[in-house]
C-alpha cells in the first residue's frame, strides 16, 4: 500500500487556495519550524461568510495536502460551520492519513481557529455569544 | 527514473545475480550434510568466504556470514563488551552520529551497566583522532567508529584510529557498511579488530552480511543453535546469499578505483550545481567523503515533500526530516554535525550509483532547483526569512 491515500497525493500535487490575502480578515499561523510543520492560514470574511481562504504550508505531504483540504472545506461556508470543523473532518475527506500523520489534520483544524480567532478580536461585535 | 539512493540499497550486479541462480539451482545441499552434495555446498561457502577474505584482507577463518549490517554491528559491540565485562571494563567509546544497530545497541549496554562516551563528529562530519586520545581510559573495552557515514558519506580516519586503539590495546571496531565495496579496507594496515559489512550496499542481495573478527577476539552469539559459522552464529547457511555477496564484492573491488575516479567529478559536479541554490549547504566534509554521497540543507522547506515531488519526476533520493524518519526529530546524523531542527527537516541525501552519468546530474540539478523553488513558493518560513522577520541560518 502507498505511504498516502490518492486523494492525499491529489491535493498534494495540486494544493488549492495557496498563497496570501494581502487584505486578510483574520489570520493564523500554528507549528514550528523545530518539529517540521508550519501553517499559515488566510481568511477573506464577509456577511459571516468566509469568502475566500489562502494557506501557506512548510511541512511534508500531509501537511499541505491537510492544509489544502482543510480550506476547501471552509472556503463558502458561514462561520458558524468554520467553527464546528474537526481535524476528524479533514482527515476522512482526504480518504485517511497515517496515524504517525495525524497531526498534520490537528494543525489545519487548528490553523482556521486560530484565523477566525484573530477574526473575531479584530470584530469582538461579531463573536457569537458561548 | 533516476536512482540516486544507492546508500540506503543498490541494485544487484550482474556478477552476483548469476552467481546466485546457479547456485539455487545446483547447491541446494546442506553445507551441514555429510554426502557429496552437502559438501559441496560447505566447499562453495568456504570458497565465497574466502573471496570476501582477500578483499578486505582477512584469513578465510576470521570471517563470520551475518543476516547484515545491523547483525553484525549488534554481534561486534555485544562480544567487545562480554570481553570486557570479564576483565572488569565497561567503558565504551563511539560517535554521536553512528548507524541506529550501533546506537541503539551502545544505549541497551548503558542499561546494563556499560559506560558509553560518544565522540563529537563537528561540522565537517569527522571525528578527530586527539579526541579518541582523550577519551581513552584504562577501563575502555572497545572503540566503535564507522568507516563512512550513511547519512553524509564523510570518512573517517579509520587507520589512525585503528593504529591509537592497538596502541593502548582497545578493541577497535569500525561498521564499514557503506565503505567495503566502495573503498580500500585492509584489516591490517588500518588496525581493524572488528568491522561489519552488508551486502546490498555493493551491488550484492539484501538479508546478507559478515562480520570480521580478528583471531584471538571472542565472539558472544546472538543466535543459539548449531555449529554453523564456527559455532557463533547458528542456523542453515544462507548459500545462495552468501555467494552472490562475494561475487558482488569480488566485482565491486576489481573495478573500485576507476568507479571512484569516475564518480568523485559526478559528485562535485552535483555539489557545485546544488550550491547554486541560494540559503542551501552542503552537510559534511567535501573531500573526506563517499565517491557518490551528495547531502544538503535547503533552508525554508520541509524533506518529505522535496522527496516526494522529486519521485514524480522519476528522482529517488532520500532525506532527514523528521517526517521520513517516523519520529518527531530530524536525522541524529545532521543534529550531530549542529544542524538545528529548522534547517535538519530541509536535507536532501543523494547518493550516486556506479553507473551514473553527466546527464543524470544535471537533470537532478535541475529538478532540485525547480522544487525547492516551487516549495519556497508556498512556505511561511521563507516569507518570514525572506521579509527580513527572520534571520537566515544558512
Amino acid at each position: 500500500m502507498a505511504l498516502y491515500s490518492e486523494k492525499v497525493m491529489d491535493h498534494f500535487r495540486n494544493p488549492r487556495n495557496v498563497g496570501v490575502i494581502e487584505d486578510a480578515d483574520g489570520v493564523g499561523e500554528v507549528g514550528n519550524a523545530k518539529c517540521g510543520d508550519i501553517m499559515k492560514m488566510y481568511l477573506k470574511i464577509e456577511d459571516d461568510v468566509v469568502q475566500d481562504v489562502k494557506f501557506e504550508t512548510f511541512g511534508c505531504g500531509s501537511a499541505i495536502a491537510s492544509s489544502s483540504m482543510a480550506t476547501e472545506l471552509i472556503k463558502g461556508k458561514p462561520l458558524c460551520e468554520v467553527k464546528q470543523l474537526t481535524n476528524k473532518a479533514v482527515a476522512e475527506a482526504l480518504d485517511g492519513l497515517p496515524a504517525y500523520k495525524m497531526h498534520c489534520s490537528v494543525l489545519a483544524e487548528e490553523a482556521i481557529q486560530s484565523a477566525l480567532e484573530d477574526y473575531y478580536s479584530r470584530h469582538p461585535e461579531k463573536k457569537p455569544a458561548e | 527514473m533516476i536512482y540516486a539512493d544507492n546508500a540506503a540499497t543498490t541494485k544487484m550486479s550482474r556478477a552476483a545475480i548469476d552467481a546466485m541462480t546457479a547456485c539455487m539451482e545446483q547447491e541446494y545441499g546442506n553445507p551441514s550434510s555429510l554426502y557429496a552434495l552437502g559438501q559441496h555446498a560447505k566447499e562453495t561457502l568456504e570458497r565465497a568466504r574466502a573471496q570476501v577474505a582477500a578483499v578486505i584482507g582477512a584469513q578465510p577463518e576470521e570471517i563470520y556470514f551475518t543476516s547484515g549490517g545491523s547483525e553484525a554491528d549488534n554481534q561486534a559491540l555485544r562480544s567487545a563488551a562480554e570481553a570486557g565485562r570479564k576483565k572488569g571494563k565497561t567503558h565504551i567509546i563511539s560517535t554521536a552520529f553512528e548507524h541506529h544497530a550501533v546506537l541503539h545497541t551502545l544505549k541497551k549496554l548503558e542499561a546494563e551497566g556499560f559506560d558509553v562516551t560518544l565522540l563529537p563528529v563537528h561540522t565537517d562530519g569527522l571525528v578527530r583522532v586527539e579526541e579518541l586520545d582523550a577519551a581513552l581510559r584504562e577501563s575502555t573495552c572497545l572503540v566503535s567508529v564507522m568507516t563512512a557515514n550513511n547519512e553524509i558519506g564523510t570518512i573517517q580516519p579509520i587507520a589512525e584510529l585503528g593504529a591509537l586503539c592497538r596502541a593502548r590495546g582497545v578493541p577497535f571496531h569500525t561498521d564499514a557498511v557503506q565503505a567495503v565495496g566502495h573503498l580500500p579496507i585492509d584489516v591490517e594496515a588500518q588496525h581493524i579488530d572488528l568491522l561489519s559489512a552488508s551486502a546490498h550496499k555493493f551491488h550484492g542481495p539484501r538479508g546478507v552480511g559478515f562480520l570480521y573478527a580478528r583471531k584471538g577476539i571472542r565472539l558472544t552469539n546472538l543466535i543459539e543453535g548449531g555449529a554453523q559459522e564456527r559455532g557463533k552464529r547458528a542456523g542453515t547457511e544462507n548459500v545462495a546469499g552468501i555467494v552472490g555477496m562475494a561475487a558482488a564484492l569480488e566485482a565491486s573491488a576489481a573495478h573500485m578505483e576507476e568507479t571512484a575516479a569516475r564518480l568523485v567529478p559526478l559528485r562535485d559536479r552535483l555539489i557545485a550545481g546544488l550550491r547554486e541554490i541560494p540559503h542551501s549547504a552542503l552537510n559534511g566534509d567535501a573531500d573526506h567523503r563517499l565517491p557518490g554521497n551528495v547531502n544538503f540543507c535547503f533552508e525554508g522547506i520541509e524533506g518529505e515533500s522535496l522527496l516526494l515531488l522529486l519521485d514524480d519526476r522519476g528522482i529517488c533520493a532520500s532525506s532527514g526530516s523528521a517526517c521520513t524518519s517516523g519520529s518527531l526529530d530530524p536525522s541524529h546524523v545532521l543534529l550531530a554535525i549542529g544542524r538545528v531542527h529548522d534547517v535538519a527537516h530541509g536535507s536532501l541525501r543523494l547518493t550516486l550509483g556506479d553507473d551514473a552519468t553527466a546527464e543524470d546530474v544535471d537533470t537532478i540539478i535541475q529538478n532540485v532547483k525547480e522544487v525547492v523553488e516551487y516549495l519556497r513558493g508556498f512556505s511561511p518560513i521563507w516569507r518570514d526569512l525572506q521579509s527580513g522577520k527572520k534571520p537566515f541560518i544558512l
